[in-house]
Formats: structure tokens, C-alpha cells, sequence
């Protein structure tokens, strides 16, 4: 089998990995706001927020990517908006292509995130408060180093996610070469030429090889986060 | 007076009460465990705070119900020693020690280390300190911010059996060198009477 990458390929795969970043980048301190205000507020519709962030989740894939098209739509209440006052345009952009992935992201971003805000100790924020410390800086001091584990695991997730993400994308922003061509929909553009099954085992072990490295960083930093370092404290 | 304190608070089916006005350096506050010691230490640090009553340390009117004055914690200035010692687990014991520190302190930092003798700890992480390290340290960091007062919720109960003298005694000098109003908690009867010179007992809910 030749392996041997061609420009369109590194093409695809640069596209990808851009995509990806950037609905991760965008994405992180939305994860984290949300998982924040889940972990640590109590209010009354906190059930149906929760069930929101997990929508992308269940939904199939093609339904998130529809309601994608009605709201980031030419005529959508927000993509209108978005051309008036920003001229700028998601749909069929590969900026389309990140929002699609960011939402997809969402779920498991804000579940890793919540689990390492919910697993720093409390107590250690009033011990600083007595210290004088502000609700800021304690927060910047303690909260948020200690939960920095959970931060970049949920990253790394997030980034694996949206690296496989293919249906809510494709009903968004459709296959256009070069733009939103990602690998995901790259494999499913070329299995439906008849003898391109190289060109498809190619993207294939890429994606597996990039969603792989993501997960297993996910899954170091996770292991680090959960590891007993503190034992004066629980 | 250095200790004026009436609050009371429900917690669950209990009140948890106290009234003591006194001019003492150390208070040793002694009952048995459930009785709410920590709570009232919470409630003056300002980590809980009292469905009624006041607290003056030393002439400063922390909460008064009443007058409507409740500092933040930030501001009360207590020194608290907490039972289970909370030293941030991710900082070296030089951060932690730093992490408090306010101009206006009766000690500076050598002092503070010369005096505790953890000078050769500050590159260790908490977690590789002892039980009686880890309280030192505390009381470093609790010093080093400038305290008003000092308030200790059984500053022995991690710390094995040889180290509590050591501790023990370090308590007496902060008491008769450093001139902080104390509040002592203990529900061992033997600490009290050695280290307190008023001892309040927390009535039994």
C-alpha cells in the first residue's frame, strides 16, 4: 500500500488539525465557565442547563448540525447578524467547521472539567480567604491550578472529538475541498469513488493516530489529577 | 477585653452557642466532639456566619448581627491553624509560607523561621512533611500574615505523641512572646489546663 501523502492530503490534514485547535481554543473557556457553574452554583433550571451541555451528546449528530444551519444560517437569527454587523459568514467556511466541532466538543469537555473543579477542596479556598487572599485570587491561586489537570484532559478530549467529527459538520458546512474537507469527511468523499480504498486506509490510520495520542494525553493528565498528592489535606 | 463573643447559629437540629467575655491570652475552649468548636471558630474566622450576636477581638468589632458588620474572612485578620492544616498542596512550603504575607507583621520571615525551625523545608512540597512539620509550617504561614489573633482548632491531633511537647511549647511562647490574643480549641482537659489561662467550656447541645 503506498502511504506517500499528497499536497491535497496534507491539505486535509492541516485542515483538520486547524478546525480542531480552533474549536478547542474557542471552546475552552466556554467548557470551563459551564463547568464551573455546574459544579459549583446552585439555581433553580441548573437540571436543564446540565442537560443542554449534554444535548450535542444524544442528539444525532445530523440534527445538531441542521439546527447549526438554523441559527448560523444566511437568514438565521444569528448567522444574519453575524453578516451584518461582522460581515462574517460560518456557513460552508471552515470557521463553520469549528463551531460544528466546538458544540460536539462541548459535553465531554465540560464533564472532564466539572470532575476537577468538583475534586479541588474547598476547604483550601477558605484557608486562603483567612489568608486574605480575595475570591479572585483565590480562585487564580488555588481553584484553578488545582483543577488545570481536568482543564487539559477535557482539552485533549475535546480535541480528539472534534478531529472525528463528521455528521453535524457535514449537514453545516457540506464538503468543499479545501475549506471544510476534514479528514473525517475526506474518507467519506473518497469511499465514494470506486479504487480509492489507499487514498481511504491512509486517512484512516491518520485519524486513528491523532484521536489515539489525544486520548492517551487525555488519560495521562486525568491519572496525574486523581493521584493522592495531598494527604495533610483530605 | 481581648475576647468578646455572643453569636449563635442552627446547624441542622442544633444550636451551637456562646457567650464569653473575657481578658485572657490563651481561651482553651474544651467539649466533646459535635459540640460545634469548629463551627465557632469558622463563625469568628468568618467562614460561617451566626444567625445572630457579635464578635469583638481586642477591641475590633468583627460581626455585630445588630450594627449589620460582617468582614469577609479576608479582612478579620485571624491567624487560623485549621485541624486538618490545609497547606496548598501544589506549592512548596516557601509559597505557602509566602502565600499570607502581609506588611504589618510583629515577625519578619527569618524570625518566623528561625523561631518554627522549618528554615531547611522550604523547597519541600507538603506532601512529604510530617505530621508535626506540616502544623509548624502552618504556623508559619498563619504568623506571617500579620494576625490580629490567633485561632487553633486542635493544633495536636495530627502530630504524633513525641512532637506534641515541641508543639506544645512553641503554643506557650506565641502566647507569652507574641501578645496575640489566643482561642484555643482542645477537648483534651490536660491541654487546656497547661496552656490556657481561662478555659470556656462549649455546652453540650
Amino acid at each position: 500500500m503506498d502511504f506517500s501523502l499528497s499536497p491535497q492530503d496534507w491539505t486535509v490534514i492541516g485542515l483538520s488539525l486547524k478546525v480542531s485547535l480552533v474549536a478547542v481554543a474557542a471552546m475552552l473557556p466556554i467548557a470551563f465557565a459551564l463547568a464551573w457553574v455546574l459544579a459549583r452554583w446552585r439555581f433553580p433550571g441548573k437540571l436543564l442547563l446540565d442537560a443542554l451541555v449534554h444535548l450535542p451528546l444524544v442528539v444525532p449528530p445530523v440534527v445538531t448540525g441542521w439546527l447549526l444551519l438554523l441559527l448560523f444560517g444566511i437568514n438565521g437569527p444569528i448567522g444574519s447578524r453575524l453578516d451584518q454587523w461582522f460581515g462574517v459568514t460560518l456557513l460552508f467556511r471552515w470557521t463553520g467547521a469549528a463551531l460544528a466541532a466546538a458544540i460536539m466538543a462541548m459535553p465531554l469537555m465540560v464533564r472532564a472539567m466539572r470532575l476537577s473543579i468538583e475534586s479541588v477542596d474547598r476547604r483550601l479556598e477558605q484557608a486562603a480567604q483567612t489568608l486574605g487572599a480575595s475570591p479572585l485570587r483565590s480562585f487564580l491561586s488555588i481553584s484553578l491550578p488545582l483543577s488545570l489537570p481536568g482543564v487539559f484532559a477535557g482539552a485533549m478530549l475535546g480535541f480528539a472529538r472534534s478531529i472525528g467529527e463528521f455528521g453535524a459538520t457535514i449537514t453545516f458546512v457540506s464538503d468543499i475541498p479545501g475549506e471544510t474537507r476534514t479528514l473525517p469527511i475526506a474518507i467519506y468523499a473518497a469511499l465514494q469513488v470506486p479504487g480509492a480504498e489507499t487514498a481511504v486506509s491512509r486517512f484512516a490510520l491518520i485519524s486513528v493516530l491523532l484521536s489515539l495520542g489525544a486520548l492517551l494525553m487525555s488519560e495521562i493528565l486525568a491519572r496525574r489529577a486523581t493521584q493522592g498528592r495531598m494527604p495533610h489535606v483530605l | 477585653m481581648s475576647f468578646d463573643i455572643a453569636v449563635r447559629r442552627r446547624l441542622g437540629d442544633r444550636d451551637i452557642a456562646l457567650q464569653c467575655r473575657a481578658d485572657a491570652r490563651l481561651i482553651a475552649l474544651i467539649g466533646p466532639s459535635g459540640a460545634g468548636k469548629t463551627s465557632l471558630l469558622n463563625m469568628i474566622a468568618g467562614l460561617l456566619t451566626p444567625d445572630a450576636g457579635h464578635i469583638r477581638i481586642d477591641g475590633e468589632t468583627l460581626f455585630d448581627s445588630a450594627a449589620r458588620i460582617d468582614l469577609a474572612p479576608a479582612d478579620r485578620h485571624a491567624g487560623y491553624l485549621f485541624q486538618d492544616v490545609r497547606l496548598f498542596p501544589h506549592m512548596r512550603v516557601d509559597r505557602n509560607l509566602r502565600y499570607g504575607r502581609r506588611p504589618g507583621g510583629s515577625l519578619s520571615q527569618a524570625e518566623v523561621l528561625d523561631f518554627l525551625g522549618i528554615g531547611h523545608l522550604l523547597h519541600r512540597m507538603p506532601a512529604t512533611l510530617s505530621g508535626g512539620e506540616a502544623q509548624r509550617v502552618a504556623i508559619g504561614r498563619a504568623l506571617l500574615s500579620a494576625p490580629r489573633f490567633l485561632l487553633m482548632d486542635e493544633p495536636l491531633s495530627g502530630v504524633d505523641r513525641a512532637r506534641r511537647e515541641e508543639i506544645m511549647r512553641l503554643i506557650e511562647r506565641l502566647r507569652d512572646d507574641m501578645r496575640l490574643p489566643i482561642l484555643y480549641v482542645t477537648h483534651d482537659l490536660r491541654e487546656a489546663e497547661r496552656l490556657a489561662d481561662r478555659i470556656v467550656e462549649m455546652p453540650d447541645t
